[in-house]
């Protein structure tokens, strides 16, 4: 039981931190259509902003661990946002009417473009850190303990999809978001700026990458350049096992792809984890090829 | 007057305040992107991590940044000239200054050549830029002539390829790249099965090229089998496993489709790796035994297993480089088989489904083509030649890991064969040209050269988004449409039979 309970937090933090991911695909693929290759790199760049804001903090001489913490999250969802901004500048925007296959090889040029950036200017060496946030709490006498940061990781993810929720549904920028996921062009003729609005949409994304980056580092104290790759490729994963364009199925689906991993490497062995995930991800769109609450796609002719 | 300041577009009046704000603007965003991480490096220190500062790089990049833009600015505004020659003196400086890093000179000598090539084609055309229909529009008439010309482009092609070993400059080490080149044009044209005709977008092509590769080491490894006996076996393995992976997966649709069989790809190295008592795991797999001269002679000094000596054989002086021609004609032979089996079965009644599965789905499904056998075919064919690939591929390297078999090989093909433009085979040869020969030659520049590739890959997709010898007539029309022939009509909606 407390072994369960162990693992059932430790997937609940690993979830929180793929559907931070997952939101990004799920938001770029409900409006433009197109799989965002490059957002497990954006990722990686903020766990890289913020491992850099934490050392510059550092140096700074702050050690109030709240204010650095509040810094490194500042400076990186700002940060990486810019970046996320800049990859669809240069490298979507001008593609958006070509053929499919255009946006996705730019994409993937492009994450490899910041893949071998980043290796270049901050060294291919993985970077180790202290811990920053250390300390347990334990529950239940003991037997379980939970670790701040994978508690500070649950928390932050539950607060930002809080805000994230009431800007889609509440706000005028929401509503022009919704509205140009429904029909570009009627948004446009209705006035709603559509460049704006997809803009807008790869720097939220950006920024919630940026977080999921940050909470990585802080859990697992190591980052290196090739972190975006798998993690981007398992995001991609939960949200199509969430229903792709659907922003609470992107957040489920990121649970569930975490509690399946931390369970699988929990009881069975962390090796064939990643099987795990692929191989369920492969079942549920056998079975339920629009995911779990996806809409189902109406085939015109 | 009107008439020369009508065709001097440079007479305008350049509208500084809107070129400058556009510059500063796209400089404040290069220093946002460069501050972090540029600026602050993390450097190993004996307590951890430290940070070092590099900010003259930020300040340098943001200035370049900001007088690139200017350049573009000036020369829409018609001042191509101005541009031209500032942007070579900048090139030519970066060769000579002394500048704080290497990166900057590369950063420096590239922007410049790009701004210059920018300005000279503006001078030539005296436009500056022209319309994504327009350049759309010249770039196909340039892919038909190409296309047209590959009549006897490629018999060409074909003879070079052939007589390259022989001629005087093909050393060791261009006949290895020539074999590298050669196992990715095999590679995209069996990929291009799938994508370019099919139009079935798989992200996972790498992973029957890895079933093929482990099926040699393997096979050779535990049972001894010769190269020539595992060949066909590997082709036939790969080929299962297409149809095996094919089955569940071919129901889905556009990039599900993409997404699973980039799933399966991780999920067939992540087996490799983990399987250790079967597969060598990480360590992979060495002593893969080298192919022989069909079996009837070996490429060692003496001979080995009882066959006699490739040299002595043919009465030649015993050199490394026979083994490595040999390795070069047998990647060309099977390149070209899967050049022309496409291209002979483009023409039969499967290829013709396949590009208007490629075309349209449901009207196919419609005239009754059984889409499932049919893009299971076209699976398992590509699969069978990336097996043939990767069973070359394991003999020539003699040492396979989970390593070569990665997510970025698949990304590579794929690259090759949309850059080359879907479907067409010279186009792949072009890419691969492009993607794997280019970046070959500039191995000293080895830590820029991936940053160069992507950056590549995006700047290609945004200059001519459908690949640069885009081919999508259908191979075969039926002539007189409105009185299409009985026979004909049958052939074209014929495409049930495999």
């Amino acid at each position: 039981m407390e072994y369960f309970l162990q693992q059932l937090i430790n997937g609940l933090s690993l979830g929180a931190i793929y559907g931070l991911i997952a939101i990004g695909y799920t938001m770029v693929y409900g409006i433009i259509g197109m799989i965002n290759f490059a957002h497990g790199e954006i990722y990686m760049i903020g766990a890289f902003v913020a491992m850099i804001t934490y050392l510059a903090v550092g140096a700074l001489g702050i050690t109030w661990v709240p204010l650095a913490l509040l810094l490194m999250l500042a400076a990186s969802m700002m940060f990486t946002s810019v970046y996320g901004w800049t990859v669809e500048r240069i490298a979507y925007r001008p593609l958006r009417s070509s053929p499919r296959l255009a946006p996705l090889i730019s994409a993937i040029g492009m994450s490899i473009f910041l893949q071998n950036y980043v290796q270049l200017v901050q060294g291919a060496r993985s970077k180790p850190l202290q811990p920053i946030l250390p300390g347990n709490l334990t529950l239940l006498d003991g037997a379980v303990s939970v670790s701040y940061v994978r508690l500070a990781t649950i928390v932050i993810t539950l607060l930002l999809m809080y805000g994230f929720t009431m800007l889609i549904s509440r706000t005028a920028l929401g509503r022009a978001q919704r509205a140009c996921e429904q029909d570009k062009t009627m948004a446009g003729l209705l006035g709603v700026n559509v460049d704006r609005v997809i803009s807008l949409t790869f720097v939220l994304g950006a920024a919630l990458a940026a977080v999921a980056g940050m909470m990585v580092m802080l859990i697992y104290g190591v980052i290196d350049f090739y972190i975006g790759f798998l993690a981007g490729v398992k995001a991609f994963t939960a949200a199509v096992l969430g229903g792709i364009g659907s922003l609470p199925g992107a957040m489920l689906g990121g649970v569930v792809i975490g509690l399946i991993e931390a369970f699988w490497a929990g009881y069975i062995g962390s090796e064939w984890k990643d099987v795990a995930t692929f191989t369920i991800l492969v079942l549920v769109l056998i079975f339920r090829p629009t995911g779990l609450l996806g809409r189902p796609e109406i085939e015109k002719v | 007057m009107t008439t020369i300041s009508a065709s001097t577009p440079a007479a305008r009046p350049v509208d500084w305040p809107a070129i400058l704000r556009e510059a500063a603007l796209t400089a404040f965003v290069a220093l946002l992107l460069t501050v972090p991480l540029v600026g602050l490096r993390s450097v190993d220190q004996p307590t951890g991590l430290g940070l070092d500062t590099r900010f003259d790089q930020v300040a340098a990049v943001t200035l370049l940044v900001f007088l690139g833009r200017l350049g573009l600015g000036l020369i829409r505004e018609g001042r191509a000239l101005v541009v031209l020659v500032l942007s070579l003196l900048a090139a030519a400086a970066g060769f000579f200054i002394e500048l704080p890093s290497e990166e900057l000179r590369v950063l420096l000598i590239a922007g410049g050549a790009v701004l210059a090539i920018r300005a000279a084609l503006t001078l030539v055309t005296n436009r500056s830029t022209l319309s994504q229909a327009e350049r759309d529009k010249r770039m196909d008439r340039v892919a038909a002539k190409v296309q047209h010309a590959s009549r006897w482009l490629a018999p060409i092609g074909i003879l070079f390829a052939v007589a390259f070993p022989m001629m005087p400059f093909a050393d060791r080490q261009l006949i290895d790249i020539g074999i590298l080149l050669l196992t990715y044009i095999m590679l995209g044209w069996g990929l291009n099965i799938v994508v370019g005709l099919a139009g079935l977008l798989d992200l996972g092509y790498v992973a029957f090229y890895a079933v093929g590769a482990y099926s040699y080491a393997l096979l050779a490894h535990y049972f001894g089998f010769s190269f020539w006996l595992c060949l066909p076996l590997a082709g036939l393995l790969a080929a299962f496993s297409g149809v095996l992976l094919g089955f569940p997966v071919l129901r889905l649709r556009g990039d599900y489709f993409a997404i699973v069989t980039l799933g399966f790809g991780e999920i067939i190295r992540i087996v490799l790796i983990n399987w250790y008592d079967f597969t060598g795991g990480p360590n992979g797999i060495s002593g893969i035994p080298r192919p022989t001269f069909f079996g009837i002679a070996d490429f060692s000094r003496n001979g080995a297993d009882g066959l006699p000596s490739f040299a002595e054989m043919f009465g030649l002086e015993f050199s490394t480089v026979h083994r490595i021609i040999f390795l070069y004609y047998l990647i060309l032979v099977l390149a070209l088989l899967v050049s022309l089996f496409t291209l002979r079965v483009r023409k039969l009644a499967i290829g013709r489904a396949w590009e208007a599965l490629r075309e349209d789905d449901i009207a196919c499904a419609s005239l009754g083509i059984n889409r499932t056998n049919m893009k299971l075919a076209a699976f398992a064919i590509a699969a069978m030649f990336g097996g043939f690939a990767g069973s070359f591929f394991a003999t020539r390297q003699g040492f396979i890991s989970p390593e070569s078999f990665t997510f970025i090989e698949s990304a590579i093909i794929l690259a090759i064969v949309v850059l080359g433009g879907m479907g067409s085979q010279l186009g792949v040869v072009v890419a691969t040209f492009l993607v794997i020969g280019l970046p070959e030659f500039f191995r000293e520049l080895e830590q820029y050269r991936m940053v160069a590739f992507g950056l590549g890959m995006v700047l290609i997709m945004l200059w001519r988004p459908r690949g640069l010898l885009a081919h999508r007539d259908p191979t075969i029309l039926l002539h007189g449409r409105a009185k299409g022939t009985q026979t004909g009509s049958t052939q074209a909606a014929g495409g049930t039979a495999p």
